[in-house]
């Protein structure tokens, strides 16, 4: 058994209007930064979770993110480990 | 008309839902949300506000609540369930409305009056007004940009589920008279079978003169109206 650490980002769906991402767009062009294409605004959740491999955590924050974390109607996820730690037995 | 006002931690116009149920003769009771039973009820209204201040997505975390299975199921027995505003947020988290309120594209928190056009006057909310007639009601909200995927759309149009519209002073969607974004200036829409109904604008504060409008009286005596004595 292990502590995995998963990160899990929402994002906007492509295509969706991203009015966060678009407002960060206007400011970061009146700083000065030209050459910037697109900016979408997600968000990004920790979760840490005892698990007895890395598929099985991943798995399970999945189905969290169907249930609960990303709305399926304007969001997609993406999870991946970010840290294991190994659960010592005493 | 026994009427359950459901209040989750941080809704704020529940007091303006129990006075407009009490308006129309119904017998109002606030119901927390950890609270259990629905059954004795007639109408069941879900408040506005910013319940769990708004986490991870408005309504997103309310719709766990315990009361909230106890809704889905009065729902399925035919009985009215109106959501307003954060009501109409959690209405769609938990599946008992279609679709999604996303951030108003003006990125702005939006309070002011709008036109509203009645789209279907034989619902069980709607029956007092006529088809076609524009309403003025107050809005108050950061996320209300109603979409959803395009089969779902195309759906809510062709079964003309679509309640009522943002519109200009003539009655029609304009871009300039939706406040929010929404796909098809949609404000209110029905689910299949017509007794859930979820808005954005706020017909319980539009019961008075005195408070700038009355347009929003017709709905609660339209509900009270369509309920049978049990």
């Amino acid at each position: 058994m292990s502590q995995y650490r998963i990160e899990v980002r929402v994002k906007p769906r492509p295509g969706l209007l991203d009015p966060q991402g678009k407002a960060i767009h206007h400011s970061l062009n009146s700083l000065g930064w030209e050459g910037v294409n697109d900016v979408s605004v997600g968000k990004a959740i920790y979760i840490e979770i005892d698990a007895d491999s890395a598929d099985t955590a991943l798995a399970t924050v999945e189905v969290m993110c169907r249930k609960l974390l990303a709305n399926p109607v304007t969001e997609d996820f993406e999870v991946s480990v970010v840290d294991e730690m190994e659960l010592t037995s005493s | 008309m026994k009427v359950a006002v459901i209040t989750f931690p941080g809704s704020n116009c529940d007091y303006d839902l129990f006075k407009a149920a009490q308006q129309v003769g119904g017998d109002a009771q606030f119901i927390w949300h950890r609270e259990r039973g629905l059954e004795s009820y007639d109408a069941v209204l879900l408040p506005g506000g910013f319940s769990y201040g708004d986490y991870l997505r408005a309504g997103a975390i309310a719709r766990m609540s315990p009361i909230m299975e106890d809704v889905i199921e009065f729902a399925k027995t035919g009985r009215p369930v109106l959501g307003i505003c954060n009501g109409f947020q959690i209405l769609c988290e938990s599946g008992l409305l279609p679709g999604a309120l996303m951030h108003n594209i003006s990125l702005k928190f939006e309070s002011k009056d709008v036109m509203l056009r009645v789209d279907r006057s034989d619902t069980m909310f709607t029956k007092d007004y006529t088809t076609g007639q524009v309403l003025r009601i107050p809005i108050a909200h950061g996320e209300g940009n109603y979409g959803a995927d395009d089969e779902t759309l195309k759906a809510l149009e062709d079964q003309g589920r679509v309640v009522f519209r943002y519109v200009d002073r003539d009655g029609e969607p304009s871009d300039e008279a939706n406040p929010n974004g929404s796909w098809n200036n949609i404000a209110g829409i029905t689910n299949e079978t017509g007794n859930v109904l979820g808005m954005m604008p706020h017909p319980e504060r539009a019961m008075e003169k005195l408070l700038g409008s009355t347009d929003g009286l017709a709905l609660f005596t339209s509900m009270a109206g369509s309920i049978q004595p049990s």
